[in-house]
């Protein structure tokens, strides 16, 4: 996309004045639509929708050999697909950094959150383990695919039902099983994407808005007895961040913290 | 709440296994020119994790519609070489090595002026024939010095070092053997680079568990190194060819 000079100048101005386009306020998200299920063949799957942004999100478990330095652990693996169908910036082909950023973000966010219980994938020891696939494709591109696909990651997660391991005969029953995924819920992360336009800060730009912002910073953040810890930074594009507005983030970090995690987990777990 | 219970319990990380202090970086070596080919190289090393850079261009980019007729484009590519750590590392791009390439790109681009070279690319490659945690911050330490040591237009220099969290102690340049630390909380990793003039922040990555008063805390210590890794780079490139070192 490339926005023309006018309207980039617009949409600073107007964010002087603390307006958005869409009327919100700087620190406000748009409306968010879960649906949960979208897929019947997935172990759990979603589509999550940030006002025109929309992904989808599903997990699939198979069998697979655990790494030699973890012989005793399920393992976990995230795509992000980035498809012609969600954007006219995205081409067909193998993924581009967009993509691979993006997936590795989620990724990180959820291993290093402890969300998933790894050890209870364990099969046999160094043998045999479940191995979790998290695929996320982006539907429709309206900006903050970041947020939309690390809050349907978690739903897809949280919604996925255990396939059997049929000993006997050596295969995996996908139907049969009630059983959730091993996860430790008091772990869960989400993700706050913050942008810079001008020298305001906002969250869940659209695509207008991600197209001219300086910098973005996403925070995935935990609940630590009601106190947020942080699971994992990163910042991306090419202007720097300065101390004060550092700052600025990690105090609304905490603020939206606490506004956010009890629709999250209403979002996640249905309560 | 356990947040607050935990403040009052002490760390158990009370001594670096290597002996360093707590803020102290490790032993640094730095080498401006040292390949003759390029137009820009550099070395910098902490401890046993090596970094080299190399810079070529500005030249023309190809294929040409990747050309920018108001600036030229910085590129990098960051790999680690496959004997560089214990177990071999498949040769060639990774999603990790991409997504390195990336952060260290958006790092150095507020540093170099490159208006005056319209259609032309400068190419950063950075190799790491010996790893031993903090790559991507050595990496991004080398590339500065091999991009000022080419004569690229330069606004302001870069220093980046990775802050640890292990256990409830904030340690400055974490090694593999901290990196791997799992007691208590474990380890939390977060790499920074600070810039040396405008005093911002041009990468932050964090992986594990930190409360928002820790990583402000982590980010102040953070700045103080880069102060001292600064001073290093900027003493190899005024004595080109010569190794400095702390």
């Amino acid at each position: 996309m490339t926005l023309p000079n006018i309207q980039k100048q617009r949409i600073t101005e107007y964010l002087k004045e603390g307006k958005r386009f869409d009327g919100r306020n700087p620190e406000d998200y748009r409306e968010i639509e879960i649906e949960v299920g979208i897929s019947k063949n997935a172990e759990g799957s979603c589509s999550v929708k940030f006002g025109k942004t929309e992904v989808y999100a599903g997990v699939k478990l198979e069998l697979a050999e655990p790494y030699p330095d973890s012989p005793d652990e399920g393992t976990f693996m995230t795509t992000a697909e980035l498809s012609p169908i969600a954007s006219e910036d995205f081409e067909l082909g193998p993924p581009k950094i967009d993509s691979i950023e993006l997936a590795r973000i989620i990724d990180r966010g959820i291993r290093e959150s402890g969300f998933i219980d790894f050890k209870k994938l364990c099969i046999k020891e160094g043998e045999k383990v479940w191995q979790i696939f998290l695929d996320v494709y982006a539907v429709n591109d309206d900006g903050n695919l970041m947020d939309a696909a690390a809050l349907a990651s978690l739903i897809a997660l949280a919604n996925a039902k255990m396939p059997v391991y049929n000993e006997k005969e050596g295969k995996v029953e996908h139907e049969s099983s009630k059983n959730s995924l091993p996860l430790n819920k008091d772990a869960m992360a989400f993700n706050i994407t913050f942008h810079k336009i001008g020298n305001a800060i906002i969250v869940d730009p659209t695509a207008e808005e991600e197209e001219i912002s300086d910098f973005r910073i996403s925070v995935a953040v935990a609940d630590n007895d009601g106190e947020p810890r942080i699971t994992a930074v990163q910042k991306g594009k090419e202007k720097p961040i300065s101390e004060e507005d550092m700052e600025k983030i990690l105090n609304l970090v905490e603020d939206k913290f606490k506004e956010v995690l009890p629709k999250i987990n209403k979002y996640v777990w249905g309560k | 709440m356990s947040a607050k219970k935990s403040e009052k319990t002490e760390s158990l990380y009370k001594k670096r296994i290597d002996g360093r202090k707590f803020d102290e970086i490790r032993k640094v070596k730095a080498k401006v020119g040292i390949i003759p080919s390029a137009d820009g190289s550099a070395i910098f090393e902490t401890g046993t994790t090596k970094a080299l850079a190399v810079v070529r261009g500005p030249r023309t980019l190809h294929p040409q519609h990747m050309q920018d007729p108001r600036k030229g484009l910085l590129r990098v590519h960051y790999s680690m070489m496959s004997f560089s750590v214990s177990e071999r590392i498949r040769p060639g791009p990774s999603r990790r090595s991409q997504e390195i390439s990336k952060v260290t790109e958006w790092a150095l681009a507020p540093c170099v002026d490159l208006d005056a070279f319209p259609n032309t690319v400068v190419d950063v490659f950075i190799q790491i024939p010996q790893a031993d945690a903090g790559t991507r911050v050595a990496g991004i330490n080398a590339a500065i010095m091999a991009l000022a040591h080419a004569g690229v237009p330069m606004k302001e220099m870069a220093s980046a070092v990775s802050i640890g969290k292990l256990d409830k102690t904030l340690v400055v340049d974490v090694n593999k053997d901290e990196e791997d630390f799992d007691e208590g909380e474990g380890s939390t990793d977060i790499p920074m680079c600070w810039l040396s003039r405008s005093g911002k922040i041009a990468l932050l990555q964090l992986d594990g568990k930190i409360s928002i008063p820790e990583l402000k805390d982590a980010l102040k210590i953070g700045k103080e190194a880069c102060k001292k890794i600064h001073d290093i780079q900027v003493k190899a490139l005024k004595e080109v060819g010569k190794e400095i070192g702390e």
